[in-house]
């Protein structure tokens, strides 16, 4: 009787299941397997034990690729977090205006990469670009954004921050009403300046949102990958190249597809180390606050 | 000397007005109520003298300084509120510590206070803790605490005990009335509860439909109710108000007859009060007593009754179809739909006007 109950509770997950095996599990062992053998998009591999994981190590395009991903992902996620705060913190009322803005800033998280990077390519392009045109009518040298090496990785963040300031801040917004409003009256009453009472009840209310999008965005953007790839194909020579990028490259290029999924391997456990590191950082302390 | 004085407050939500006219003047170490029913405007005026409401027109005055364009934090009120407010990431300490903090008291200053409203509080135990740690009457003595150490001229109540379950509701009540004592301030309380209004206040502001009512001292609202809402609204069960017209006579009190008949002779002066039908009879429970059928003012069934214990609550219909809460001894043995006779005690009954303007017995108060 009980094994049955069971077995028909299970016919109700299965489809759940099936999908997920095929399409997550199954490709994460895959993928796992495919690291240690030599194999392209052709035929079957051969087993050369950890030999990929020894090249990537000693692969200078790897490596870059790699500082540039964390580059890139620390320039955008702090800058991120705060905006979407303050945007969500000017925005959290219930005025008509309020709500218009909120559907307008939220609505570039609706586009698609392409279009994305078809927007900042006018707008980052040194010689016809808005950027660029606004530069000179300020009367300085326009800046090569797409191809200075220095200036590739903060316009790729500049894209990214824009594309992705819509799920952060409706999270801020969501945590903000939840807030209890007498809690802000107390604070009136208690004489707290707005610094004040942001610093000590708000952000405090926070924390757990603050975290969370913390923690989404660093996961989101070491993977980043179709901006970099549309706008400067990883260009110059490798300046704004990131993992997923190079990733994409050796599997799809070079058709190397063991080598790629050794780099996917090695990609897929620093972001859980730094998730993990995010995550016990801020984790703990946490007991002690909760309901009111 | 009044500490707080409001003088002809008014105050609309969009088109829709809330408070209409609204004066009032409260003592030194005066503890006040503010009774009524939901959406009489209690919570607002209450809000108004925070700070936490704008007015539209009219002034709030504090030891004799006008307060009402100053913020909440520089009226030198403090306020419990209803769900406690209580910061949620902060200690008992730095919860009541963080008003004193902000307007930059010495920090000796502020742990002597604060040790000091924990002391009289008993939470000295708590002070460490967080308030998800603690159970709702602590919280509550903290919210009261986080008041204390600011040292107000006013303390504003809003419900303050209407979280709390029935025993500690009683017991806090105990406690409200042995703080007022030490504290040299005085309190303003909203509630919709009349029995904590009765227990605690000098005074009692009953407000109804975006005015005050009536303002007086407890057992005076209780005996001379201004009105037919007053009278209604104070006391429970509530009063009963029974049609009567005016009988002609000649002595110096009224003498009215029910619709079923019956006359009671009341105390109320016949000078001032409106000539021809439309009075109302006023009957508190206890003015009505049962008899044997035909031996009281008029006879009436038996619909329904409550018992207490000490007493049983008789709902009694008289003849006309007029319903009549009367009282017996608890152990009554009266049953639904019994023939009984009540006794009126014309002594004691109130009449309204047909304006609802109450008129009450001169000897009797």
């Amino acid at each position: 009787m009980n094994g049955a109950r069971d077995w028909r509770g299970l016919l109700f997950v299965a489809p759940f299941m099936l999908l997920y095996a095929l399409i997550l599990v199954f490709p994460l062992f895959r993928g796992l397997w495919l690291s240690l053998n030599r194999v392209d998009l052709f035929g079957d591999g051969r087993f050369v034990g950890a030999a990929n994981y020894v090249r990537l190590a000693n692969d200078p395009i790897f490596s870059t690729a790699l500082l540039n991903t964390f580059k890139v992902t620390l320039m955008i996620v702090p800058v991120l977090t705060v905006l979407a705060l303050l945007l969500a913190l000017a925005l959290n009322n219930a005025g008509r205006g309020a709500a218009l803005l909120r559907g307008i800033f939220f609505s570039s998280a609706v586009l698609s990469v392409t279009i994305v990077t078809l927007i900042w390519r006018f707008v980052l392009a040194p010689d016809a670009g808005l950027l660029g045109e606004a530069w000179k009518a300020a009367g300085w040298q326009p800046l090569a954004f797409l191809s200075d090496p220095h200036l590739v990785l903060p316009a790729l963040a500049i894209t990214t921050i824009w594309w992705s300031l819509g799920l952060p801040m409706l999270l801020f917004l969501a945590g903000l009403q939840q807030i209890p409003h007498d809690m802000y009256e107390a604070a009136a009453l208690d004489n707290a300046s707005r610094w004040t009472t942001f610093r000590r009840i708000t952000v405090p209310a926070l924390r757990r949102t603050i975290v969370l999008v913390v923690m989404l965005q660093t996961a989101a953007q070491l993977q980043l990958f179709g901006q970099s790839q549309l706008l400067t194909a990883g260009g110059p020579s490798g300046a704004s190249r990131t993992a997923v990028l190079f990733l994409f490259e050796t599997a799809f290029g070079r058709w190397e597809l063991g080598y790629a999924s050794a780099a996917a391997e090695m990609l897929f456990l620093l972001i859980l180390a730094v998730t993990l590191a995010q995550y016990w950082a801020t984790g703990r302390g946490r007991e002690a606050s909760g309901a009111r | 000397m009044a500490t707080l004085e409001l003088s002809n407050i008014r105050k609309a939500y969009g088109g829709t007005p809330v408070l209409d006219d609204v004066s009032l003047s409260v003592a030194e170490r005066e503890f006040i109520a503010f009774l009524g029913p939901s959406g009489s405007g209690k919570s607002t005026l209450l809000r108004i003298i925070a700070g936490l409401e704008t007015l539209d027109a009219g002034e709030v005055r504090l030891g004799g300084e006008r307060i009402d364009p100053l913020p909440p934090g520089r009226r030198g009120v403090a306020m419990v509120f209803q769900h406690y407010a209580l910061y949620p990431h902060m200690s008992v300490r730095e919860n009541m510590a963080f008003g004193l903090r902000n307007a930059r008291v010495p920090r000796e200053e502020i742990e002597a206070r604060v040790a000091e409203a924990a002391r009289v509080l008993e939470i000295e135990a708590q002070l460490d803790k967080k308030p998800a740690q603690m159970s709702g009457g602590q919280r509550q003595r903290v919210a009261i605490g986080r008041a204390i150490v600011k040292q107000p001229r006013l303390f504003l109540l809003d419900e303050p005990l209407s979280n709390l379950d029935a025993a500690l509701r009683m017991r806090t009540r105990v406690e409200l009335a042995q703080l007022r004592q030490r504290v040299d301030a005085a309190f303003i309380m909203v509630t919709h509860d009349q029995a904590e209004a009765m227990t605690l206040a000098d005074r009692i502001v009953v407000m109804n439909d975006r005015r005050i009512q009536q303002v007086g001292a407890p057992m005076e609202i209780y005996s001379r109710p201004a009105n037919t809402f007053v009278a209604r609204f104070v006391g429970s069960p509530a009063m009963t108000l029974a049609p009567a017209a005016l009988s002609d006579g000649e002595g110096p009190f009224a003498r009215v007859r029910l619709a079923s008949g019956a006359e009671v002779e009341t105390r109320v002066p016949r000078a001032g009060l409106p000539a021809g039908d439309g009075l109302l009879l006023g009957l508190r429970p206890e003015m009505v007593s049962v008899t044997a059928p035909g031996a009281g003012t008029a006879d009436a069934e038996v619909m329904l009754l409550e018992r207490l214990g000490e007493r049983t609550l008789v709902y009694a219909r008289l003849a006309g179809g007029q319903d009549v809460t009367a009282e017996d001894k608890g152990d009554s043995p009266l049953r639904t739909g019994d023939r009984i006779g009540l006794r009126l005690d014309g002594a004691a009954a109130h009449l309204f006007g047909p304006d609802g303007a109450g008129h009450h017995a001169e000897a009797a108060r």
